[in-house]
């Protein structure tokens, strides 16, 4: 157990600095987030998609107040309730999609890198187009596609973000393996007799995911703007069956002009927050994880006066 | 292909040393704690001489070369006296030590790829080394200059205008062997330079180092794990263990005579084609954070005694010439009574095992 | 007492190979001098005619412009059988193919032509299914420790890995047989070491674990491709030692890659000195040692830089390094950097080229002048027995040969030209055309040397 909590504790621990900071920092944020992605139902006052309660409706588009500290929106929800809701959201679609990529790109980059030949030029290929493509541009026409066989659901939205993001799991992986697996601890696997797919998953897979959870991080602060501007766009998921800050903010465009600020700033406050936060850690995690970046904490050398040379005289 | 060497050796007794090192220091600097990986060392070099420092892994030897070019990683810190023709050169200004390095001081890597540019000509690196130090030199006479440096080193005039990659392994040693030398420095540190190479080029090599000081009255520090080497290729040897010079002197006395255990065990765990027996030095160089009191060689020694464990050795005249550093060695009068009993070691188990 | 290095080397000797046969079966000291060629009825390991060819695809740029594409020939018509219990040393340069041969024997890499029969099954003709089951008979130690262990494998997991991919289903026996594996090769207390990475031993521990892996799948043939030369010279001689141990006791068969005859003449019955993918000179280590046959086993031997302050740099180096294996050389391979190189070694237009960058390097040459003369030598890389050279009219290219022949005229070179024909500006130089030697008998060992000509040739 102690173990474990210092392998996690270990890039914290390990760091110094701006990098250090970072990490806490990072950390901090996004643990507000998380926690309040998984206890919505105890910490949001009132539904994401509730209008009444006690049998009073609530206001239409009414400013802050003790009942609602975040005010309500033109449908007469709460904004503090949504916000709330909204980290579920962007969570849920968030550790969907990277499950997703790391389920169907590590395995694939693997396979690809470790046999090469045509199957792997041709997802080379595949994944290189995907790459490519505008990132948003591929999100939108994705979840047009999706969202007609799933309906407008977190899962409709979670597989249009695989689509942006797997190439670069597919190509790290690949590439990772294509080096590892020149390795003499490789070769040492087959003169044991080894199998391939033993050697993929004993030898191989260890070393290659270790840059994965770095990826990760980075991708999922990307996916956080990629999922607000399809809510944005009203791509997304749907008012009524989930709180989405990106749509809450499309939906708050139109009252800017009235002076109603507040159903648009709380939810933007959030998207900027939560990015921020995703963007540090994965930073931090960088520089303590990436050898080339890391820089090894240092104690500053002193020299004590040297005591009495033990010598009868120097020199040869 | 033959090397035109003369074969007189230069006299060179009579002058002054070229480098005179004194109580030298080189720590790094950890996560654990300052590294002593130089921790004390004296030596001096004679004009056109050849030092050859050998020791296991992990003794400071590689750390001592850099040292005193003053090519050292970030947290570094070495202090102590090294005069370079009377020059303490530990003190020099950034400025005045860059302007030193590669004219007057010159160092050659082990492994030599890395060590030049793959898109410049070899040409370019020896304009460019060139141009450096001596701006006012001719294109004409940089060149010749440079394929006169080429030609001691066995490479043809062909090539001088190849890039790197074309060229075999021990044909990128003689280049970086070429361009240390082009500037003729008087002082030269060559770390393992032929460790990456094969048997025979190795002897080619060394061959070349050989005759270095006929060819360029150069001074060399050859820094190197293989006694045969320093047997074959050296003037003077320097023992390193665990960051101290134990023993030095001229070649031929100290390996025929070795003063110190450590000289002696490292002679006999070196495979050779008159070995009969293996040997080996039990356990491994002491973690330099934390060197063992005493002797730091106390723990491995054969022949230690109560002395060793608790005072430092005392850096004394050898006898044939050269100085050691062992309690065995003496003086007598330093121990104190009962010091000479043997001491009770710990038995080093494949645990402690380099 | 503590263990000391006074008392252990003591057993050296007795347990040494030269002290005789005392594990193994007769070596050939009994049975008459015993060569490659020879098939044993009771070979463990017999390799016929191996070769193993490379294809050399370059880069796209290459192949679209017809360059460096070719063939290398690693391992090139080899013959050699093993018998129990007898260590065989393969030695010679990096790309002499020596870690070729070695991997080719656990069927690492495919025989491209010839034969390597294991426990009489041809390797060729087995399935993937049992090649592996064969590598439970032929193991592997390899050179650089730090890259042969998984870093994210522990010591358990990595020696237990062998026995769990040869189906040893039980956790308690492989634990069993790990711990059994690891004290052999004197990791005790083993409990100190099972639960390390790799990155927490030193290079002889990490050795002695790549050894406990090998054994513990109970092999018969060991291939140890330099096992000791990334070790610091303190521990070399311990992880030797440990291997003879190895051997005395599980009656092991040693294949030992090397390049350092040194180790070799300490370690081994008998040796097949390899260059370029060919077996130049094969027979039991004393009488290699104590008669050197093949110019190269000299310069090998001459090469070993000897601790003793007596012995001066040997003078008669062979010169260069060790040629590019796609190309070559013509006639005898090692003909180019030989130091008693002859007549009929087959001379080429390679050798003319390197002839005169040497001539070129000598003081006093007028190099420029005569480079005008000669022009470009790119021409005379093409190996060919033909060399066409020269720019500026067939005399003065004449004279430039005349004087390179009169610098040294014991060059063997000039003596394999058959005709100097003028040819345009230039000269065409023809040289006598020559096979490559093959083993031949000399005394009690083999030599590929025109040097040694086969007795019944006359």
């Amino acid at each position: 157990m102690r173990r474990v909590l210092s392998a996690i504790a270990k890039p914290i621990t390990e760091t110094t600095g701006l990098a250090r900071w970072m990490l806490v920092a990072g950390v901090v944020i996004t643990a507000v987030f998380v926690i309040c992605a998984i206890f919505a139902p105890w910490l949001a006052p009132y539904g994401f998609a509730q209008s009444s309660a006690h049998g009073v409706e609530f206001p239409k588009a009414g400013p802050p107040s003790s009942a609602h500290p975040f005010g309500t929106d033109r449908l007469f929800f709460d904004v503090l309730s949504r916000v709330i809701w909204g980290a579920r959201t962007a969570l849920e679609v968030v550790v969907l999609s990277i499950l997703f990529c790391v389920v169907l790109g590590v395995p694939l980059g693997l396979l690809s890198g470790f046999y090469g030949g045509a199957a792997d030029r041709i997802l080379v290929l595949i994944m290189d187009a995907l790459y490519a493509f505008p990132s948003f541009l591929l999100a939108i026409v994705c979840s047009f596609l999706l969202v007609d066989v799933f309906g407008g659901s977190v899962i409709a939205v979670s597989l249009s973000l695989t689509v942006v993001y797997i190439p670069q799991y597919f190509r790290v992986v690949r590439n990772t393996t294509l080096s590892a697996k020149e390795a003499t601890y490789i070769e040492a696997a087959r003169a044991i007799g080894a199998r391939d797919i033993r050697i993929m998953r004993k030898y191989l897979f260890g070393n290659v995911v270790q840059s994965v959870p770095v990826l990760g991080t980075l991708n999922a602060a990307d996916a956080i703007l990629t999922l607000a501007g399809l809510g944005f766009l009203g791509l997304g998921i749907q008012s009524t069956q989930a709180a989405e800050w990106g749509h809450d903010l499309q939906r708050a465009l139109a009252d800017a002009g009235g002076g109603v600020w507040w159903t648009g700033l709380y939810p933007g406050l959030a998207i900027v927050f939560m990015v921020i936060g995703l963007t540090l850690v994965g930073e931090g995690l960088n520089e303590t994880l990436n050898p080339t970046l890391r820089r090894r904490r240092l104690l500053p050398v002193v020299m004590p006066e040297r005591d009495a040379a033990p010598s009868e005289s120097e020199g040869r | 292909m033959a090397i035109e060497v003369s074969d007189e050796v230069v006299g060179v007794a009579d002058q002054g040393p070229v480098i005179s090192a004194r109580d030298v220091r080189v720590w790094y600097g950890t996560t654990r704690g300052a590294i002593r990986a130089v921790d004390g060392v004296s030596f001096d070099l004679a004009p056109g001489e050849t030092l050859g420092l050998v020791g296991e892994s992990g003794c400071g030897k590689s750390t001592l070369g850099r040292g005193l070019m003053g090519l050292l990683p970030e947290g570094a810190k070495r202090d102590g006296q090294v005069l370079f023709r009377g020059r303490d050169i530990f003190t020099l200004s950034a400025k005045a030590s860059y302007q030193l390095r590669g004219r007057e001081l010159g160092m050659i890597f082990q492994e030599p790829l890395t060590r030049l540019n793959p898109l410049m000509r070899i040409s370019e690196h020896f304009e460019e080394t060139i141009k450096q130090h001596e701006p006012d030199l001719s294109k004409d006479e940089i060149r010749a200059r440079a394929l006169e440096t080429l030609r001691l080193m066995g490479i043809p005039p062909t090539r001088y205008r190849s890039y790197p990659h074309e060229f075999s392994g021990g044909m990128r040693q003689r280049l970086m062997i070429a361009l240390a030398l082009v500037l003729r420095p008087a002082f030269v540190v060559a770390d393992e330079p032929t460790t990456a190479l094969d048997v025979l080029v190795e002897a080619q090599i060394v061959q070349i180092l050989n005759d270095l000081r006929r060819n360029f009255q150069t001074s060399l520090l050859l820094i190197t794990h293989n006694v045969g080497i320093v047997a074959e290729a050296c003037d003077r040897v320097a023992v390193m263990y665990a960051g101290r010079i134990v023993e030095q002197g001229r070649v031929a006395d100290v390996f025929k005579n070795p003063q110190h255990p450590y000289t002696r065990e490292l002679m006999r765990s070196t495979i050779s084609l008159t070995t009969t027996g293996l040997n080996y030095i039990p356990g491994a160089p002491p973690d330099l954070v934390d060197p063992p009191d005493g002797c730091r060689f106390h723990p491995r020694c054969p022949k230690a005694m109560n002395v060793c464990a608790t005072q430092n050795p005392v850096n004394i005249e050898r006898p044939g010439g050269g100085r050691v550093e062992c309690w065995l060695a003496g003086p007598e009068d330093r121990i104190p009574a009962g010091g000479k009993q043997p001491l009770e070691q710990e038995e080093l188990t494949v645990a402690d095992e380099a | 007492m503590p263990t000391r290095p006074d008392t252990a080397p003591d057993t050296g000797p007795e347990t040494g190979p030269q002290a005789g046969p005392q594990t193994g079966p007769p070596t050939g000291a009994q049975t008459g001098p015993r060569t490659g060629h020879e098939r044993a009825a009771d070979a463990l390991v017999d390799v016929r005619d191996l070769s193993v060819h490379f294809e050399l695809r370059g880069g796209t740029l290459a192949r679209l412009f017809g360059r460096d594409t070719g063939t290398i020939k690693a391992v090139d018509g080899v013959s050699l059988s093993l018998r129990p219990g007898e260590v065989v040393g393969l030695v010679g340069e990096s790309g002499s193919g020596k870690s070729t041969l070695g991997r080719a024997l656990l069927g690492l890499v495919p025989a491209t032509h010839g034969s390597i029969r294991v426990r009489d099954q041809d390797l060729a003709d087995l399935k993937r299914r049992e090649l592996r089951e064969i590598r439970q008979v032929v193991q592997m130690v390899f050179q650089d420790p730090n890259a042969a262990l998984n870093p994210s494998m522990t010591v358990e997991d990595a020696v237990a890995d062998a026995l769990v991919v040869h189906g040893v289903r039980s956790a308690s026996e492989r634990h069993t047989r790990v711990v059994e594996a690891l004290e052999r090769v004197g990791l005790s207390p083993v409990e100190l070491f099972l639960k390390k990475y790799p990155r927490d031993l030193s290079g002889g521990q990490k050795q002695r674990v790549v050894l406990a892996r090998a054994i513990v799948l109970d092999p018969e043939l060991l291939v140890a491709d330099e096992p000791v030369s990334m070790l610091d010279m303190s521990v070399r001689a311990k992880i030797l030692q440990l291997m003879l141990d190895l051997k005395n006791e599980l009656g092991l068969t040693y294949v030992y890659i090397t390049h350092d005859l040194a180790t070799a003449k300490y370690f081994c019955d008998r040796i097949a000195i390899m260059y370029l993918g060919r077996i130049v000179e094969i027979g039991d280590t004393e009488e290699i040692f104590a008669n050197p046959r093949h110019p190269y086993t000299k310069a090998l031997l001459a090469a070993i830089p000897e601790p003793d302050p007596d012995k001066m740099v040997p003078r008669n180096l062979p010169r260069g390094e060790i040629p590019d294996a796609a190309q070559p050389p013509l006639g005898c391979a090692f003909h180019p950097r030989c130091p008693e190189a002859v007549t009929g070694c087959g001379w080429e237009s390679r050798d003319l080229r390197a002839l005169l960058e040497e001539h070129w390097l000598r003081p006093g040459v007028a190099f420029e002048d005569e480079q005008k003369v000669i022009g470009e030598l790119e021409e005379l890389d093409t190996p060919s027995t033909t060399a066409t050279l020269g720019v500026g009219g067939s005399g003065a290219v004449r004279a430039v040969l005349d004087r390179m022949k009169a610098e040294d005229p014991g060059e063997p070179l000039w003596s394999g030209v058959t005709s100097i024909e003028d040819s345009g500006a230039g000269v065409n130089v023809h040289f006598e055309p020559a096979p490559s030697p093959a083993l031949r008998r000399a005394g009690g060992v083999e030599v590929a040397c025109v040097l040694y000509p086969d007795p019944g040739e006359g």
